[in-house]
């Protein structure tokens, strides 16, 4: 994991100290609201329906032992006794008084973790994969130019008062995790003919209220140059972006209105004055940073474990677990293993107790090198697991609650925390997550269904990322009631698609009736071993819109 | 103007005697005095007059007159509005603009270090604001991670 050194840490604790006299002079008055605003929104705090919401920065998704410890503590002492995992990769904890906020922050600082541009209209957390260094599939390992743009990205005084939220994602695996093609930047790093690093630059994605996938502007940039290059789009979307309408402003709309062609020009045009200065990266920073990233000193095991193969053999939950929950890793002997934080309607998906933010501290240790990694999809990785040991770590996660073998499955649901806490929210997310989880409780039925996305936003902006999920549910207002809209088709990965809506949306009390008609009519349709997405692309909309609303079908007999 | 905060030398203080009057009109009365005038009217009479631009305007337009002119000033309608710290950036890194650039409009303690940082040297803040509180603001942070105006090079680069 990434250390921090006196730079580092000098930076994060002079921004509590200046955040802490900040939230003073608003206390006192002296900082109207409208002035308040964007300083707490740049240090993760937002204002919820009934509480303050702090969201505090996970860097690509990787936490140490201590880092997991101190958000447990948080969540005991200064929240409800839970946080919640975002689909960025973020903690979000619910019930926060703005008074103890640099308290909070305070408390992170010790641990190397801070809330600094969480929200607000600046550049993001950088995101990449949950299974970033350990993935089989796995070209060059990106945290440590996902580390590198962190930094570059923080307080950068140029960028802080952009037209809109920016955000960055960079992977380098077969398939595409990180979703790179649904963000303002995404970056897909590659080795060349000769080995050395390239980039692959893709602008303009975008979920929200005008879902686009991102589109390329550059191919082969040499790493060197992705500060610049970086810099360069920034510059061009800070300076031509649109600020008359909030819902226009993100850089996907200016890249729609100019076209990718003469986005690409203004870009290498900016780009031709910085490329080869003092922006260029060097083979010193890289290694500096990449030698934080090196691979824990991993034994030299078995591939093939006995005792492991006996637990398979006589334990079906267990086998199906491994099934579902287990990912490939590079090194012989070892997998990844994911605990789900969905079990269906005993906890919202991606929330987690003080309890079992310990157990889990407690097991990467145990099992592990104390690294924890949290995944786009909201659950909890444990990276580095010695096959020998899957069984007992499958008992412990079982007995804590986060052992359902259930990752990829129809109950594996992305929800944003919608409308009992966000003050956006047009409509409840997570009654409607537990509705359907309840309705399809039969584990062999859902492994037999097998892939399955199910993506819910309360609104528009789309946090739940309802447009890459097979099927997407978003929440929308009639009237001043919650309805919700359905969309099928969606996908995220290498094969990224949005999905699209299938007609007028429905009640909370009918969505679950019309999931299962949608799963019953793919059951009908599907052939062999096919997954939904691929029925989908084969027979289209038609046969599920019949299912869904069979008055129109005897209207049109 | 009145509320201004200059730096000079890495000096910060409270200048009291601004010799510059805002002229926010398009339209005349011509004041009297050292006017600092919207882009538009200035470009009738560049000779003694300073400017201000607007964040939609080009600030390329200004750099033929950069021998003459004696001050320009940039406008944040908004303190949300963030394009001025690019056009500072261009100014002063792209087109070598060495004179005084003042911040005016809705200038507010808790971004005059961003200012400083992309090369502004004279900030009027807002009005209703004490200058004396805002003063507090123009430090900002020991560390700079990236690059600015004021300094170019990135911490990879200055790092011991």
């Amino acid at each position: 994991m990434y250390q921090y050194d006196d730079y580092d840490r000098a930076l994060v604790s002079e921004r509590v100290a200046q955040f802490r006299d900040q939230v003073e002079r608003f206390m006192a008055g002296e900082l109207s609201e409208e002035e308040f605003l964007p300083l707490r929104l740049q240090n993760g705090l937002y204002m919820q329906k009934h509480a303050y919401m702090l969201r505090v920065a996970i860097p690509y998704g990787t936490l140490s032992v201590r880092q997991m410890r101190t958000l447990a503590s948080i969540a005991r002492d200064y929240d409800r006794g839970y946080g919640h995992f975002t689909t960025r990769q973020n903690m979000q904890f619910n019930w926060i008084e703005l008074a103890q906020v640099p308290d909070i922050l305070e408390r992170l600082a010790q641990v190397e973790m801070h809330a600094i541009q969480t929200s607000g209209n600046c550049v993001r957390n950088i995101t990449t994969e949950a299974f970033a260094g350990v993935a089989a599939d796995e070209m060059i390992d990106p945290r440590p130019l996902a580390e590198i743009l962190r930094q570059w990205s923080t307080i950068n005084p140029e960028f802080l008062f952009l037209p809109r939220k920016f955000k960055i994602a960079i992977c380098s695996a077969e398939q595409d995790r990180a979703a790179i093609m649904m963000h303002d930047i995404g970056l897909y790093l590659y080795p060349g003919d000769n080995g050395q690093m390239l980039l692959r630059v893709i602008v303009g994605g975008g979920l929200g209220r005008t879902p686009i996938l991102g589109l390329q502007i550059r191919e082969g940039l040499p790493w060197q140059h992705l500060l610049s290059y970086v810099e360069a789009v920034l510059r061009v979307y800070n300076r031509h972006g649109r600020r008359d309408n909030k819902y226009k402003a993100r850089i996907k709309i200016l890249v729609k209105a100019l076209g990718i062609e003469a986005f690409a020009r203004e870009v290498e045009e900016e780009w031709q004055y910085l490329k080869d200065g003092p922006a260029q990266l060097t083979d010193a920073e890289y290694e500096r940073v990449a030698s934080a990233f090196v691979a824990p000193e991993y034994r030299e095991l078995a591939s093939i474990h006995l005792d492991f193969g006996t637990h398979l053999a006589e334990n079906p939950a267990f086998a199906r677990w491994v099934l579902r929950n287990v990912q490939p890793h590079k090194v012989p002997g070892y997998a990844s293993v994911v605990l789900s934080t969905k079990p269906g309607v005993a906890a919202p998906p991606g929330d987690v107790t003080d309890t079992q933010m310990e157990a889990v501290a407690e097991w990467s240790e145990r099992f592990g090198f104390g690294e924890i990694r949290i995944a786009h999809e909201q659950n909890i990785v444990l990276p580095d697991v010695p096959k020998a040991e899957l069984f007992a770590l499958w008992r412990l996660a079982c007995e804590h609650n986060l052992g359902s073998a259930n990752i990829g499955l129809l109950t594996d649901i992305i929800a944003c925390p919608g409308g009992d806490f966000c003050a956006l929210a047009n409509a409840k997310s997570i009654p409607i997550a537990q509705a359907i989880q309840a309705r399809f409780e039969d584990l062999d039925y859902l492994h037999d269904l097998g892939d399955i996305s199910l993506n819910i936003s309360g609104c528009m902006n789309a946090c739940g990322h309802h447009h890459i999920g097979n099927i997407g549910i978003l929440g929308v207002d009639k009237n001043g009631s919650e309805w919700y809209q359905i969309t099928l088709g969606g996908a995220q990965g290498k094969h990224s698609a949005l999905g699209k809506v299938i007609g007028p949306s429905f009640s909370a009390a009918q969505v679950p009736e019309v999931i299962e008609r949608i799963v019953d009519t793919f059951v009908r349709y599907r052939e062999s071993e096919e997954v939904l997405v691929d029925t989908l692309q084969r027979i289209g909309l038609e046969p599920f819109k019949e299912a869904v609303y069979p008055q129109a079908v005897e209207v049109l007999a | 103007m009145n509320n201004l905060l200059r730096l000079e030398k890495g000096e910060a203080r409270i200048d009291a005697d601004d010799p510059w009057m805002l002229v926010r009109d398009l339209a005349p009365p011509s004041p009297v005095g050292k006017a600092i005038l919207p882009l538009a009217r200035w470009l009738e009479s560049p000779q003694r007059n300073a400017v201000w631009l607007g964040p939609d305007d080009e600030v390329e337009i200004l750099k033929p007159w950069f021998d003459q002119l004696p001050l320009i000033a940039l406008d944040f309608p908004s303190f949300r509005d963030g394009r001025g710290y690019s056009q500072a950036y261009l100014l002063r890194t792209r087109l070598g603009w060495t004179g005084e650039l003042r911040a005016i409009g809705d200038v507010l303690r808790d971004q005059l270090s961003h200012m400083r940082q992309c090369g502004f040297d004279s900030f009027a803040v807002r009005e209703d604001k004490s200058a004396e509180d805002a003063l507090k603001g123009l430090a900002g942070m020991s560390v700079l991670y990236g690059r600015s105006v004021i300094e170019p090079r990135p911490l990879f680069r200055r790092r011991g």
